[in-house]
């Protein structure tokens, strides 16, 4: 399979082994020994703290809003750009990616601009005694904001690649669209909406730049898990902060786990882009 | 394809309003919001922002290192990319499943993992004769660390695809191994690979969680941009925070259009190759 010499082959295989170790393995080694540094009694004892508690039901409220509403849209958004042709398809395309070109601290800045105090609707918020800013819309708004393509550039080139063929044959048997698409076009693509609802969430749960610039940091009020472990950091309480980010690493290994088993299983089923 | 086909599929205006609708409430409106504080601005106060010392620094260190992270990444992700499409070894499933953690792990979760690691205290901190965290270096570290996923993963479908009955025949004909390597393989690669060291230089550049914990964030020294928008965000300092986040946007989008042009480059490369 190849003809390299064994001692080039073994030397090259040993060396990006070893980089890995020192930038993969090792991190989330250290993540797990600096939780468990005092011991598992105090590693629990840290995650039962009430503003961990606070930051952790915060972190699957914000979760729970912004992944079904962008699992909708990149639904929505499939529906139209793989099954109709129409001008300006590409630009669609190329807008609805924007947001991971966009510095996650931009992403938040944009909002604090448009509702902070002195914000452009800064003046009416307050008169109408409304807070987005420092409060929990600001959250959702820019996780919403930076899990925005996650679902949809999943399903655009897998939607694209099986035609409409399928579709077209429910609908001249009879099929209403809605039927159809629940029929039809969901069973297909399921497996890629599953793919990307899975990275939608992990970026969701652990966004830290853009809801650190809306959060305010309140204590117990808006703090998500990921500000929760720098506060917890800043304060020296080392072992709080590793022990909830060791919830956080948790989720990320689950994640790539789920990620890869799909892979490998329904490859097929995926479309040209997954695997990455 | 399609166009000779009667149009029976339902529901394009519904989904496509829907959709335009949401990307202009979530992404378009809000940045038009940075667009228009921007073009509000005054020269002398874009030149105070984007003239201070300070700023400059900050631009040097996101940019510079950015692009030290983003050659780093190039040489070692073409290197594991190399291993993982060429040799068979037991691990390599699991260490490919691997190459995606920095995608998924959060972070501010990242940031302190790697500030204890490479502290003067830490596992690998007190091997290490020279400071590493809360110095530029710290920020390289960290850059490399949520870059190196962009590069393997760009590389190695295209490596899959490198056509081996070239590099048979470049070797029949006398190549040795290096230089199969330096006229076969690299030129085909190339294209792929320049784009995932574009890709993890954009993500470095505009990264902010990883890095602030590391770097320990000294003004003129250690401190990165997006680290200067929230600074000056928290002293309500509007105007500095948007002609920073302006220029940094600029930037993006410029290299969002080079990345754009290499993935044709690629693609055009790859439908030659088969």
């Amino acid at each position: 399979m190849n003809r390299d010499p064994l001692l080039i082959r073994w030397l090259l295989i040993a060396l990006a082994i070893g980089f890995l170790l020192l930038f993969l393995a090792l991190p989330l080694a250290a993540v797990l020994t600096e939780a468990l540094r005092k011991g598992v009694l105090a590693y629990w004892h840290s995650l039962g703290g009430d503003d961990t508690l606070a930051s952790i039901r915060l972190t699957l409220i914000v979760a729970a809003i912004a992944v079904p509403l962008n699992m909708v849209f990149g639904l929505t958004a499939s529906w139209a750009i793989a099954k109709f042709d129409f001008a300006g398809k590409a630009w669609l395309v190329s807008l609805i990616d924007l947001p991971f070109s966009v510095s996650p601290v931009i992403s938040g800045l944009i909002y604090v601009l448009l509702f902070g105090a002195q914000g452009i609707l800064g003046p009416w918020l307050i008169a109408h005694d409304l807070k987005i800013i420092f409060a929990i819309p600001g959250i959702v708004l820019a996780t919403l904001f930076v899990t925005f393509p996650f679902v949809a550039r999943e399903l655009i080139p897998l939607m694209e690649e099986q035609g409409r063929d399928e579709e077209e044959a429910a609908l001249t048997l009879g099929a209403g669209g809605f039927r159809t698409f629940w029929a039809v076009t969901l069973p297909n693509v399921k497996w890629g909406l599953l793919y990307g609802v899975l990275l939608c969430n992990a970026r969701a749960m652990g966004e830290f730049g853009a809801v650190s610039v809306v959060s305010g940091h309140i204590r117990g009020l808006t703090n998500t898990m990921p500000l929760h472990v720098e506060i917890l950091y800043n304060e020296y309480d080392f072992v709080g902060a590793f022990a909830v980010a060791s919830l956080l690493a948790l989720l990320a290994l689950v994640t790539l786990v789920a990620k890869t088993a799909l892979a490998w299983w329904h490859r097929a089923e995926l479309g040209a882009t997954a695997g990455h | 394809m399609a166009a000779s086909k009667p149009k029976v599929i339902p529901g394009f205006s519904v989904t496509l309003g829907v959709t335009l609708a949401y990307l202009s409430l979530v992404v378009l409106i809000p940045l038009a919001a940075l667009i228009a504080k921007a073009a509000g601005m005054s020269a002398t106060q874009w030149l105070a922002t984007l003239g201070d010392s300070r700023v400059l620094a900050s631009f040097r260190l996101s940019f510079g290192g950015a692009a030290i992270a983003a050659s780093v990444n190039g040489v070692f992700g073409l290197l594991v990319a190399w291993v993982l499409v060429r040799y068979r070894f037991p691990g390599r499933k699991i260490i490919d499943a691997l190459i995606d953690l920095p995608f998924a792990l959060p972070t501010a979760v990242a940031g302190i993992a790697l500030t204890a690691l490479y502290a003067p205290n830490g596992w690998i901190g007190h091997l290490l004769p020279f400071k590493v965290a809360f110095t530029p270096l710290g920020a390289i570290i960290a850059m490399i660390f949520i870059g190196l996923p962009f590069v393997v993963r760009t590389i190695e479908p295209v490596l899959q695809d490198v056509d081996r009955e070239l590099e048979e025949a470049a070797t029949s004909l006398g190549a040795s191994r290096s230089q199969t390597f330096v006229r076969v393989i690299l030129p085909a690669i190339a294209p792929a690979l320049l784009t995932g060291i574009s890709l993890a230089f954009a993500r470095a550049v505009g990264e902010y969680g990883s890095i602030i914990f590391i770097a320990g964030n000294l003004p003129g020294f250690s401190e990165i941009a997006p680290l200067l928008i929230v600074t000056k965000l928290e002293q309500y300092d509007y105007v500095g925070a948007t002609a920073i986040a302006c220029l940094m946007l600029a930037a993006s989008f410029a290299l969002l259009l080079a990345i754009n042009l290499l993935q044709k480059w690629n693609r055009q490369r790859r439908g030659a190759a088969s």
